[in-house]
Order: C-alpha cells, then sequence, then structure tokens
C-alpha cells in the first residue's frame, strides 16, 4: 500500500497547494497564515467526522447516519446545556461522545447481528435519529442566548494562536493515526476490508471490527454534534444536513477505496482539507454556491476514476509478475 | 470432437481429447476430480476455445467462437447447479434469449407461456409455466432446464452431475426423461460420479484421466472394477514419498463429529508427526468437516480431545490458540488481504505475540516475517509491499508462513497442490513431509490419488458425508480409495 498511495497523498497535497496558490492570485490576502490558518479551523469537524467515516469504510462499510447523529446529539447537549445551565461542561462533552457512540453502536449490532447490509442501515439510522432529534425538540430551535457562555466559548479559545476546534481536530488525527496503525483493531478494520474472508481465517472477527468502527465513528459524530452547535451557536433538526456526504467524499477524494481495506489517515485529512479549501476559495473569488456544489462533485467523480485507475494499474501488475513467474520457475 | 487440447497457463487441463456422441444414446464421461471433464463442457458449450483440435457436427468442422455459437449450433447443458433465474417465471427461464415474437417485435407472453406449457407437459410435468422459478424445486428447476434444452431444439445435451441433488424418487423421474430424450434422436453426454446410475442409464463411456482419454466402449460390456482401474490407471509408485517419520502419540481426537447439514459421525486420531490424508469426491463434506475442525462453522455434537484435555472450538480464534491452523484451498480468495503489505499478512494471526501490551509492535512484525520470508525462500523487494504486487507462487509462500508463524500443532491443508504445476508441487510435498518430520501432524485433503497415497501414513475416506472407512499406509491403493469414496463394494 505505502508506495502508491504515499505518491497518491503527495499529489493531493501538491493539488492543494497549488490551489491555494491560484486562488491568492484571485483574491489578495487567501494564502496569508491566518486565512489558512482558518480555513482549517472551518475544515476541522468535517476532518474528525470523516476520520470515523474513514474507518467504517475501511471495514468494507459505510456510515450514512453520521450528520443524523451529529445533529441529536448536538439537539440533546443544546436543550442539557439550556436546561441545566450548572451542569459541568466536560460532563455535557464526555455525554455527546457517548450519546454519539451509543447511535454508532446501534448501527454496528445491526450490520453485525442481523447481518443488513450497512447502506440500508445507516440510511434508516439516518431518517430516524433526525426524526429523534425532531421529537426530542419539538422542532423548536435552541439559540445562543440560552446556552450557557462556556459551552459556547469553549471550541473558540484560543491557545497558541489556534482555537481549540483546531487543536482537538489535530490530537484526533494524531490518536486516529495511532489506532488505525498501532493497534490490533486498526490492523483488524484493514483486514476485515481487505479481505473479510482472509480475515476470518486468520482469527479475527469481521463483525466485531465493522461494529467497532461503528461505535467509533459515532463517538466522534457525537463529538462533532458539541462542537457544531457552540460553534454556529444554535441547535435545530435540521443542521449538518447532507454533511455525511461530504464526509464520505472527503474519504473518497483522500484515496479510500470505497471496497475497503485501503487508504491513510493522512489522505482522509488532506481530502477534508481539499474540500474545504474549496468551499472557502469559491465565494471570495465570486462563484455562486450552486456552481460550488457541481464543482465539489466534479471533483468526487474525478477522484473516483483516479482511484479505479490506480486500482486497474495494480491487476495489471498481477499478471506481468505471472508472466515473469513463467519464466523464473 | 477430436484432438482437442486446452492448455492454461502451466497447466494442460485437456490433451488432444476425442470423444464421439451418437444420436439416441447416452455416453458417460468418468473421471476423477481435475480430470479434465468440466473443461470439456466448457469447450462444447463455447464458453473456452481449445488450444487445437475441432469439433465436427454432422461430420462437419464447426468453431463455437462464443456460448451462443453453441447453442446454435444445438447444444446444451444443463449444470450441476442449474444456471436459471431465480425472479424470472418458468416461461421466461425457458424462451430467454429466443422469446417467441408478435408482430410488433415485442413479447408474444401468450405464445411463449402455452410452448412452455407444452414442452413441459412432453416432459409429464404439469409446472405452470407462469409461476417464478424460485418456488420450484431442484428437481423441477432440472425440469426447465431440460425443457429449455428442448426449446432452442438442441441435438446434443449435456448433463453435469445432474443427480448431485436430487433424491431416488427424482432421479428416477429424470431418468425417463433422459429415455424419452433419447427416443427423440438426442445425444447425450451424462457426467456422473455414481457408477450404479450410470450403468443404468449410460450406452457409451469415456474415462478421462489427466486431461486424457484413456478409455472408450459399450459401458454394458465392461466390468466396474475395469473403468475403476481406467480412473486410477497410473504408475503411483512413490512419486511424492513421505520421509519416515516416527509416529508419536495421538495429539487430536476427533470423536463423533456431526454437524446440521454437511457431515455426521466423524471420527479419527491424529498423532504427532503423522500425515492424515482425507480423500472424497467433491461435495463429500472434506472440507466442510476441517473447516468446523478450524471453528469457522459450529458441528452440532462430538468431541474434539488435544493432548488428552476436551477442547472446546467456537471461533478460528479457539482454534489458532489451540495450535490448529486451517490453509484453505483457495489460497488467493481466502488467504490473504491483497492491499496488505506482506509482513501485515505474515502476522495477522500472530498479533498476540507481536504485540506488547495490546499495542502492535512494527519492529517484532518484520523480524516474525522475515524469519519465514527466508525459510520459505519468499522474493519481493521488501516486506513492506502489498502483497497483490506478488506473483502467485510467492503469495502462497506468503500464505504458508503466515501460518507456521503462529507455531501451531496441527495444520490443515486444503488441496495443498491444487492448481500448482508439478515442479512445484514436488517441492510442496519435500516441505510438507518436512513440517511432519518437524513433529507437526497433518490432515492433508486432496483429490488427487498419487499424492494422498505416496504422501498420507492414514486416508480417511469420505462419502456424501460420512466416513467411508479409514486406511492404513500398507492398504491404500487407488482402487481401494476410489471405490470407497464412490460407494460400490
Amino acid at each position: 500500500m505505502p508506495r502508491i498511495l504515499k505518491r497518491r497523498e503527495t499529489l493531493l497535497a501538491i493539488i492543494i497547494i497549488v490551489m491555494i496558490a491560484g486562488f491568492a492570485t484571485r483574491a489578495a490576502g487567501f494564502a496569508e497564515p491566518a486565512n489558512l490558518a482558518n480555513i482549517f479551523n472551518d475544515t476541522s469537524i468535517l476532518i474528525i467526522l470523516a476520520l470515523g467515516q474513514m474507518t467504517v469504510i475501511l471495514t468494507k462499510s459505510i456510515d450514512l447516519s453520521v450528520a443524523a447523529n451529529l445533529a441529536f446529539t448536538g439537539m440533546a447537549v443544546a436543550m442539557l446545556d439550556a436546561a441545566y445551565p450548572g451542569l459541568p461542561l466536560a460532563l455535557l462533552i464526555v455525554l455527546a461522545v457517548g450519546i454519539g457512540a451509543a447511535l454508532g453502536a446501534i448501527n454496528g449490532f445491526l450490520v453485525w447481528l442481523l447481518q443488513i447490509p450497512p447502506i440500508v442501515v445507516t440510511l434508516g439510522t439516518l431518517t430516524i435519529y433526525r426524526g429523534m432529534a425532531f421529537v426530542l425538540s419539538g422542532g423548536s430551535w435552541v439559540n445562543a442566548h440560552q446556552m450557557t457562555p462556556d459551552f459556547l466559548n469553549l471550541p473558540r479559545f484560543p491557545v497558541l494562536g489556534l482555537p481549540i476546534l483546531s487543536w482537538l481536530a489535530i490530537a484526533i488525527v494524531l490518536m486516529m493515526w495511532f489506532v488505525l496503525t498501532r493497534t490490533p483493531f486498526g490492523r483488524a478494520a484493514y483486514a476485515s476490508g481487505g479481505n473479510p474472508t482472509a480475515a476470518v481465517y486468520a482469527g479475527i472477527d469481521v463483525g466485531r471490527s465493522r461494529f467497532l468502527a461503528f461505535v467509533l465513528s459515532g463517538a466522534l459524530a457525537g463529538l462533532s454534534g458539541y462542537l457544531w452547535v457552540s460553534r454556529y451557536a444554535v441547535a435545530y433538526v435540521d443542521i449538518a444536513a447532507g454533511f455525511e456526504l461530504d464526509s464520505v467524499a472527503a474519504c473518497v477524494i483522500g484515496g479510500i477505496s470505497i471496497a475497503g481495506g485501503i487508504g491513510s489517515v493522512i489522505g482522509t485529512v488532506l481530502g477534508a482539507l481539499f474540500l474545504g479549501v474549496i468551499k472557502n476559495a469559491l465565494p471570495v473569488i465570486g462563484i455562486s454556491p450552486f456552481a460550488q456544489m457541481a464543482i465539489s462533485g466534479v471533483v468526487i467523480i474525478l477522484a473516483v476514476v483516479f482511484n479505479a485507475r490506480a486500482e486497474k494499474k495494480k491487476g495489471r501488475i498481477i499478471l506481468r509478475d505471472r508472466a515473469a513467474k513463467e519464466t523464473l520457475a | 470432437m477430436r484432438g482437442i487440447s486446452q492448455i492454461f497457463p502451466g497447466v494442460k487441463a485437456l490433451d488432444g481429447v476425442s470423444i464421439s456422441l451418437y444420436p439416441g444414446k447416452v455416453t458417460a464421461l468418468i473421471g476423477e476430480n481435475g480430470a479434465g471433464k468440466s473443461t470439456l463442457v466448457k469447450i462444447l458449450t463455447g464458453i473456452y476455445r481449445p488450444n487445437e483440435g475441432e469439433i465436427l457436427v454432422d461430420g462437419k468442422p464447426t468453431a463455437f467462437a462464443h456460448a451462443q455459437a453453441a447453442i446454435d449450433a444445438g447444444v446444451t447443458a444443463i449444470h450441476q447447479e442449474t444456471v436459471l433465474f431465480d425472479e424470472l417465471t418458468v416461461a421466461e427461464n425457458i424462451f430467454l434469449g429466443h422469446a417467441p415474437r408478435t408482430s410488433w417485435r415485442t413479447i408474444d407472453w401468450k405464445r411463449m407461456n402455452s410452448r412452455s406449457k407444452e414442452l413441459l407437459q412432453s416432459l409429464e410435468s404439469a409446472i405452470d409455466p407462469t409461476i417464478r422459478l424460485k418456488d420450484l424445486s431442484i428437481a423441477q428447476r432440472h425440469l426447465v432446464a431440460i425443457a429449455r434444452a428442448l426449446s432452442i431444439e438442441a441435438r446434443i445435451v449435456i448433463m453435469d452431475e445432474p443427480t448431485a441433488a436430487l433424491s431416488r424418487k427424482e432421479i428416477d423421474d429424470l431418468f425417463r426423461i433422459v429415455e424419452g430424450l433419447k427416443t427423440k434422436g438426442k445425444a447425450i453426454l451424462f457426467i456422473s460420479h455414481k457408477f450404479d446410475e450410470l450403468y443404468e442409464i449410460a450406452d457409451n463411456f469415456v474415462v478421462f484421466r489427466d486431461g486424457r482419454a484413456v478409455g472408450h466402449g459399450e459401458l454394458k460390456s465392461t466390468p466396474q472394477d475395469e473403468i475403476v482401474r481406467m480412473m486410477v490407471g497410473r504408475d503411483v509408485g512413490n512419486a511424492f514419498p513421505k520421509g519416515a517419520v516416527a509416529l508419536g502419540d495421538a495429539v487430536l481426537e476427533v470423536e463423533k463429529y456431526c454437524h446440521r447439514t454437511e457431515f455426521r459421525d466423524i471420527s479419527f486420531k491424529l498423532r504427532r508427526g503423522e500425515i492424515l490424508g482425507i480423500y472424497g469426491l467433491i461435495g463429500a463434506g472434506r472440507s466442510e468437516l476441517c473447516q468446523s475442525l478450524f471453528g469457522i462453522t459450529r458441528p452440532l455434537s462430538g468431541r474434539l480431545t488435544l493432548d488428552g484435555r476436551e477442547i472446546q472450538v467456537r471461533s478460528p480464534q479457539d482454534a489458532i490458540g489451540a495450535g490448529i491452523v486451517y490453509v484453505p484451498e483457495e489460497r488467493g480468495r481466502h488467504g490473504l488481504a491483497l492491499p496488505m503489505p506482506i509482513y501485515q499478512n505474515m502476522s495477522l494471526p500472530s498479533l498476540g505475540r507481536t504485540s506488547r501490551k495490546g499495542f502492535l509492535k512494527a519492529a517484532n512484525e518484520f523480524a516474525l516475517a522475515r524469519k519465514y520470508a527466508e525459510r520459505l525462500d519468499l522474493r519481493a523487494a521488501a516486506l513492506s509491499v502489498p502483497v497483490g504486487t506478488l506473483s502467485g507462487g510467492n503469495q502462497q509462500k506468503v500464505v504458508i508462513g503466515k501460518w507456521l508463524a503462529t507455531q501451531p500443532k496441527i495444520i490443515i491443508l486444503d488441496e495443498p497442490t491444487k492448481g500448482i504445476d508439478i515442479g512445484s508441487k514436488a517441492a510442496g510435498h519435500g516441505f510438507i513431509s518436512e513440517l511432519a518430520a518437524e513433529g507437526l501432524s497433518i490432515i492433508m485433503i486432496s483429490s488427487e490419488l498419487p499424492e494422498i497415497i505416496g504422501m498420507a501414513d492414514r486416508v480417511l475416506v469420505m462419502k456424501e458425508g460420512l466416513s467411508a472407512g479409514l486406511f492404513n499406509r500398507e492398504e491404500l491403493t487407488p482402487e481401494t480409495l476410489v471405490r470407497a469414496a464412490t460407494g460400490n463394494a
């Protein structure tokens, strides 16, 4: 995996740098460190969500319920904070992660024990979790003035020039890199997607790996729920609508194979940053939001074509080696 | 057809085979697993094109460029598992691809259904042509497949083990239909492993062995023993000698192992340094037995004793922990995660030993991979390249290395040399002997008689999920094994 992929990741990094340079010629100050830090901060939640999504995709599954999970969890903690301003913030954050993980566990159980295809499970829970957010709130909003200042300010509190939100994203990137490359669970996730049958024969519980991936994805979605609500200082049923597709797109652009088993944390981060740069740049250079969506779509398809071609090339290598074996043996 | 050869890269599947089919006659095609029967069927139905030789229909040379060309020439095959469409109706299945059309070029449903009904009635069947195929029994599906063959006015009908999934009564019905086809002047090629059936239905026979036609004639006048001899008749000798190993105590004891659907009452003992062969026809339950020993499936009842202590194997983790490993038959498909690097594939079942305090230690994994890569002479640019970039032979080495790295006591090999050319086979056998000499106990599933007779200390023969005998080394002859496996005393 490293060689081909590393090349793809460097390529993606280069494209992002070229894009930033290009935008800078049209909009002065775009490449200023402050603006770049801003873009990173803007993309932080997407990075966190996409890393959870990536873990799920690695196991040959998909989690379409992340944004709905985010909306429900965000609503739940916002309402708690509004109703009981005395609750410590740390407890609320732990709750957000816990609620998110529980929702992820529901996905995981359905996939693991009932053997329902993940896309069907999470398409269902996507609607259910949104619906739960509506039932919980009765359709009303939680506005900035109802939330406590601590609740709202934590993510923007600057530390060493960067807001805590950015630091949190960096910490989670490091954590996910460690989990996926240094723990048996990470290895099991790659193996479960790379070849589920071989994984079973190697004594890996594929169902359990998928379950854990969904729990992890849910936990990160729950955390994102708090971050989203406090960052935008409002909670309502439809927050982050459609954001699950952004998280999948970040993975695909970052070279995570939808067929499972291939991909890296750094690829996902770059994929998310790529989307973040486009989102921030297009309004600056005066392109309408509708064109933005079309452009994002084109980029996603290009990325898929690119991935498909890279995987095809692998097939040719095998054949060539087979031919080589004939002469070798 | 005459002088047909089919060469696959590295393996010659058919070598100058000639067979003749006659109208109104049933010709039995007999041979061991892997003798080239299926390859011949694929050539006759236009799926493969022969590298040499020709197919003559009514004395005229014919080339089947693709499957449709074979159908146009009147050749049709009814496969073991019928290749039909569950969700379509019976009539649609019969006429798929050549449905009657109306003058508007749309499908003439009325005519299609009535024609289907006629065809099925000619087979003495009252199946309603408008019901969906999935609601039919396997025997009824065979009838639909036969009706399809009739609908395209096939003159040559190939039946590839059509009775494998049928009950005795359904077989009788099928045979009546085959008799009917005979009187209609169809030429029938009938592939089966069951001698009693062949003697019931077939007129002529052809025996295949190792991709060659080694005998043919009139079945009725040929005793079964002679056919068995043709099937196996080769100098088995000591082509694959197992080194002399002093057998130790029993390591594994299997008592009355039963599975709900696949096998029943299997018992055997495996001693240290022993190679126990398991022989049987495809579908005899050999792999299923071994998969349940490895914890992929759960047995219904039975006891498993390892080193004198009873153990429970509920999952592959349990089996690996107990020192039992299973090298699957489809090593490419079931053995490796191709996108993952060599060293990660190698260490996958051994992560418990290479990790420290629950975290992976890449250095330990590399050390483990290097050790077995050297031992197996694995050729790769680096241990960090994806396994998918390796050649087939080297991929096999990764699979073997991965299992040896778990330091097993018992290693189960499922068709260890299937699809490997002769030279590599000998090396493979040498290596298996070496492992036995080191005190490993080996269970080897094999369909190749020379291999199993040459290598095994004892052989368990399975037939239709039951044990059909346990033979000691000195009793091993091709005839005894084939007779036990095909169930004719």
